[in-house]
């Protein structure tokens, strides 16, 4: 904790550094000594020179981050917002979370041609299957860390007469946000998934689009480059959520995921 | 010493036949019955039983988070100006701080939910940190302190708004034996400088011997009142007391009382 930089933090970002240089030095070694052909596995000075080709890259990353970032945007904002109504109204919290639980079950990715068939393709559309897969997690956790609250802290401010806001203000709501957070991480991943799959259906823009194109070409150096930048796009995200955990959340409450 | 008299002469909490029965669906389980005995202003009395014996549900009826079904339940005696909101202070046996606030913000949490001013309150929390032997933790986080210093913290919290009445539901049941002595000595300590009425649930009998001006025997099943014992041990209490005679002939009647030879 604390601004200044502990020797721990600086052997663990040198850790995470190191390890994925290593991970570049053995595909480059494995492409120069395995005598891989370039269209199995392009190396990596080849990946990162594909840029300079004439695929339109800025645009389509943009397209795909929007699809990611404004899916996510809308999941964490119907996924907090859902699970705060399920914790305020038992009522609706009894009638839909099983269906919640039932809904969680369905193999989004097949989900992804009917949205298309419904909203027909584009940004939107890939916005809302990205929504439509990631949403689910952080509802259900959320709505998990609403309700787990130890019944001895409510007997104790329930002694003081504590009203239902005080004990949502004071104590559910910031002891949600662990849970929260940890929904959030997990639908980060999920967020990425449901754009490329939106993207690979049918779709006239994006990264993973670009991927569809150069496949027929066998430009595996695009390809490759292609999915680099989609996971860049993700990690990017990922960081993003987890400086704000750390902003926000204590570090003996967060809860521990990826 | 005997247990200092009411200022009226009037007991400060009373209990005549407090019965409390549990109903479900298909059962009735009687949780107390005929729990009878007084506690004196500025009195710590220990309540002692084994496991499921009520003490618990007892203790929870004089903090009014449920209403009894029989008998009468007195507090602050007639025409008083108990108030059950603010003059009834909490300690559990887990320390229930707020993982996400520091030591003070813990200790302010009732000042908050009453509403009290907080300049005050503040001034009145750092005061209770010194007493309960945190000076210096004000700005650590629960996770940064032992399990004694988090129970000490919890205390501090109970006596924030100033109540008359503090309740403690086994608050060193989860401590090790020796920070348990060390935590005994120190409740001795708070409650004669902060002259609070005390009543203290345990199933350690030396511990109830120890604390009490009075202890309170509970046999199992639905709390029966086995007896109440008047502890007439010098005071302040050394650890060293545990050795007398007196304690012994004290801690073996309850041992009697509990069926436990």
């Amino acid at each position: 904790m604390g601004p200044g930089l502990s020797a721990q933090t600086i052997w663990r970002w040198t850790a995470i550094v190191l390890v994925h240089l290593a991970v570049v030095l053995i595909w480059y070694l494995a492409v120069k000594v395995g005598k891989v052909p370039k269209f199995v596995l392009a190396s990596p000075g080849d990946t990162v020179l594909s840029l300079f080709d004439t695929y339109p890259w800025f645009h389509n990353t943009m397209v795909t981050t929007a699809e990611i970032f404004g899916g996510y945007f809308l999941a964490v904002v119907v996924g907090v917002g859902l699970a705060l109504l399920f914790s305020w109204f038992r009522t609706v919290d009894a009638l839909l979370m099983p269906l919640v639980v039932s809904l969680n079950m369905i193999p989004k990715v097949a989900l992804g041609p009917l949205i298309i068939v419904w909203f027909d393709y584009g940004i939107q559309t890939n916005i809302i299957i990205a929504f439509s897969i990631s949403f689910l997690p952080i509802l259900i956790t959320t709505a998990r860390g609403l309700r787990e609250v130890e019944p001895d802290l409510i007997d104790l401010v329930r002694t003081l007469r504590a009203t239902r806001r005080q004990i949502f203000v004071k104590i559910q709501l910031p002891g949600s946000l662990p849970y929260i957070f940890s929904g959030m991480k997990v639908a980060v991943v999920l967020a990425v998934a449901g754009a490329v799959v939106g993207e690979i259906i049918a779709s006239d823009s994006g990264l993973a689009y670009l991927i569809g194109q150069v496949q027929v070409t066998l430009d595996t150096a695009a390809m490759m480059m292609a999915v680099l930048l989609i996971t860049l796009v993700g990690v990017a995200l990922y960081l993003i959520v987890l400086g704000l955990e750390r902003l926000v959340v204590v570090r003996d409450a967060r809860v521990e995921t990826v | 010493m005997t247990a200092q008299p009411a200022s009226g002469g009037e007991p400060f909490i009373r209990l005549d036949g407090v019965k409390k029965v549990f109903r479900t669906r298909k059962q009735e389980f009687l949780a107390v019955s005929d729990a009878t005995f007084d506690v004196n202003e500025g009195e710590l009395v220990s309540i002692v039983g084994p496991s499921g014996c009520g003490k618990t549900t007892l203790l929870k009826i004089v903090a009014g988070l449920f209403p009894h079904d029989g008998g009468t339940l007195e507090i602050g005696g007639a025409g008083s100006d108990f108030d059950p909101a603010r003059d009834v202070g909490m300690v559990f046996q887990q320390p229930l701080l707020l993982k996400w606030r520091r030591v003070l913000e813990n200790v302010l949490l009732p000042a908050e939910i009453l509403g009290l001013p907080m300049g005050e309150a503040r001034d009145r929390a750092r005061g209770l940190i010194d007493m309960v032997g945190l000076a210096g933790h004000e700005q650590k986080y629960p996770y940064e302190l032992s399990g004694g210093m988090q129970q000490r913290a919890a205390i501090a919290r109970s006596l924030v708004h100033d109540p008359r009445l503090i309740l403690m539901d086994e608050p060193f049941g989860a401590l090790d034996a020796l920070t348990r002595e060390r935590m005994n000595l120190e409740l001795l300590r708070i409650w004669e400088r902060s002259h609070k009425t005390i009543l203290f649930v345990t199933h350690g009998i030396a511990e109830a011997v120890f604390l009490g001006t009075r202890v309170v025997v509970l046999t199992a099943g639905p709390a029966r009142m086995a007896d109440r014992i008047d502890i007439d041990l010098p005071r302040p209490r050394t650890l060293d007391m545990k050795t007398h005679e007196q304690f012994g002939s004290y801690a073996r009647r309850i041992y009697h009382l509990l069926g436990v030879e």
